[in-house]
């Protein structure tokens, strides 16, 4: 009976908790719904890094991350090839060829990150033949084709099928050249990355350097799943002594970061969102308690005891959080559900996520377990913003209360 | 033998300040199945003689002893738990629960008491239907006439078998009418079953019903008359 009453006096004023209702829910619901809407954007991220940029892992000669040195070169990497891509988990492996050095256009050159692929197997470990924009990826017919980002066609003033000049320096250590013509123009979501990286066939570069094709600077590996990353870098660690490898939180520690650090930020946000909503519940239910002095001292005085009555305000107050933060929760978990499906396009904002290296199209995802954290701060809310109204009316004197009008 | 007995009664409020001696010396009893009007003017004490029997508020001085209990020296919890098993109470603006029915109403302190459902619903039909608001069981307060809500009142008062039923000034809001109604009904009661009524009231018809009539003027009784 204790919880029909306290039911039913939660909806005595109805606009009152109607209101304080709406408000939590609008509260849950921004807390939920935005901390969906930054993981999306960091998950895209990170799948934009694993995807796009670096695979799960790397191997590289040690120091060779550190400055990009040219001989700092694996050798027989395709019997490396082989050996990682039998490693379980392991999807796909392709080598790189490296080389940090200058491209000149008929009208300006700047400096860029060379990356000689095998383009067939390079396809199956990133998806940048999927982000060309105009013409296509490399392939193993044309002879020194390139593929540059868009911004940096707009930068060296250049389009599909003009020619610029990569400048090396050959194994000899000899300044040495050759003129590579635009197949393809990609754009990724990451203009740092599209600014930095051109893509040439690794034979290409060899024949212009001198390098033997069996070598590469770069071997990288792509799994079938994330959470098998840590223990397949463990196991090629353990299988390649003398190689450096690392996973792609290891190469991009903001990317391992980005989690942890959002999925703090986001709490710390729902706390200061749920610390709000109880002094609004705490007002609410100080104002209920105000109003029903006289009853509360009646109740007192026919036998309801004082633990009675506390649990009374307790669950009202409980009820009152609770209604709106289980309504927030389920119409944000639907809103994520929607949206993680149709995505959400900021494209007034697309520049400016590119040049953070995010996407536009943000694709909000929420797991159980912050959906059950979630609702447990929202319970224990409601329980922490109870106590005080609780406590009040424990202190009331039946006698006085009674005769208060 | 006395169910209540007033020794020696004294409440004294502001007593550092300006003190104002609400019970000035009080020495009453009351036997079963009394029928009792407490009269007297506008701040002579009846309220406050009233809300210390029933356990509402402290005495300064003296005891009151229900049944061989004293219940000022009972802790907070110990009065509740009595009130809640011993005292029913009926008060001037009825206090009915507003979310409840009248049937709910009744049953809210037996089910406080922790009696089963059968005999909850059982004692809720009886009762309403001793006051005459048989058919009105499912009737929210605020679907009642005031004269029906105070009837639901006494009811409720009567829910947990009290041994007397303590009603300040339960005519003060009723109109003619209703006040014979709900007169009829306590004395009715009072005859048939020996329920216990101890009324503090203004009204000249509930004074005309009463069995005995105790006076009360600054704290004092002034005269104590048994018909």
């Amino acid at each position: 009976m204790i919880f029909s009453f306290a039911w039913r006096n939660l909806w005595r004023n109805k606009l009152r908790s109607i209101i304080i209702i709406a408000a939590v829910t609008l509260g849950i619901f921004a807390g939920i719904f935005l901390t969906a809407f930054t993981n999306g954007m960091v998950n895209s991220r990170i799948c934009s890094i694993i995807s796009t940029e670096m695979s799960h892992i790397q191997i590289h000669q040690p120091g060779f991350l550190d400055n990009d040195q040219f001989s700092l070169l694996i050798k027989d990497a395709d019997s490396i090839v082989s050996l990682v891509k039998k490693t379980p988990n392991v999807v796909a492996v392709s080598k790189r060829i490296i080389i940090n050095s200058m491209i000149a256009s008929a009208e300006t050159g700047t400096g860029v990150k060379i990356v000689g692929v095998d383009p067939v197997n390079e396809s199956k470990v990133t998806d940048l033949s999927s982000k060309i924009i105009s013409g296509r990826y490399l392939d193993d017919a044309d002879r020194n084709p390139v593929v540059i980002s868009e911004r940096l066609s707009q930068k060296l003033k250049v389009s599909l099928k003009n020619k610029i000049i990569i400048t090396v320096q050959d194994i000899n250590k000899n300044i040495t050249g050759g003129a590579f013509r635009i197949v393809g123009i990609y754009r990724t979501d990451n203009m740092l990355f599209d600014e930095a990286n051109i893509f040439v066939k690794g034979t290409d570069l060899c024949r212009l350097t001198g390098l033997d094709n069996k070598e590469a600077h770069e071997i990288a590996v792509l799994l079938n799943k994330n959470k098998n990353t840590d223990e397949v870098t463990k196991k090629l660690s353990a299988m390649l002594p003398g190689l450096e490898v690392k996973d792609w939180q290891q190469l991009s520690p903001e990317g391992g970061y980005l989690v942890s650090a959002m999925n703090q930020y986001m709490f710390v946000f729902i706390i200061v969102i749920l610390i709000a909503l109880c002094f609004g519940i705490i007002n609410t239910m100080l104002m209920v308690i105000m109003e029903r002095v006289h009853e509360l001292g009646m109740l007192m005085a026919i036998g309801m005891n004082r633990l009675k009555v506390f649990n009374m305000i307790m669950l009202e107050t409980v009820f009152l959080s609770m209604t709106g933060g289980l309504t927030g929760l389920i119409v944000g978990y639907t809103a994520i559900k929607y949206f993680g499906k149709a995505g959400i396009n900021l494209f007034f904002w697309k520049d400016a996520f590119a040049e953070i290296g995010y996407s536009a199209v943000i694709y909000p995802a929420t797991d159980p377990k912050t959906v059950g954290i979630t609702t447990l701060l929202v319970i224990l809310a409601g329980i922490i913003s109870a106590l005080y109204p609780a406590f009040k009316a424990l202190k009331l004197n039946p006698s006085e209360s009674i005769r208060t009008e | 033998m006395s169910i209540i007995e007033i020794k020696d009664l004294y409440k004294v409020y502001d007593e550092n300040s300006l003190p104002v001696h609400a019970v000035n010396g009080i020495n009453l009893s009351f036997e079963a199945g009394e029928f009792t009007a407490i009269v007297g003017p506008s701040g002579s004490g009846k309220t406050t003689l009233l809300n210390i029997v029933g356990g509402l508020d402290e005495p300064t001085r003296g005891d009151v002893i229900i049944d061989g209990i004293k219940i000022n020296e009972l802790s907070e919890r110990q009065k509740t738990d009595f009130r809640m098993k011993n005292i029913g109470f009926v008060f001037q603006s009825y206090n009915l629960i507003p979310v409840f029915t009248a049937k709910e109403n009744v049953e809210f302190i037996m089910h406080l008491q922790g009696k089963p459902k059968e005999e909850r619903e059982e004692r809720t039909a009886e009762l309403l239907k001793a006051v005459g608001l048989g058919d009105r069981g499912e009737s929210r307060p605020n679907k009642l006439s005031g004269g029906q809500q105070q009837r639901v009142a006494v009811a409720r008062a009567l829910a947990s078998k009290p041994k007397f039923i303590l009603a300040d000034e339960p005519t003060a809001n009723l109109d003619s009418k209703s006040t014979e109604n709900l007169l009829d009904i306590m004395e009715e009661l009072n005859q048939e079953e020996n329920i216990t009524f101890i009324f503090s009231t203004h009204d000249q018809r509930v004074v005309n019903k009463a069995k005995r009539v105790i006076t009360i003027q600054d704290g004092t009784v002034v005269s104590d008359i048994t018909r």
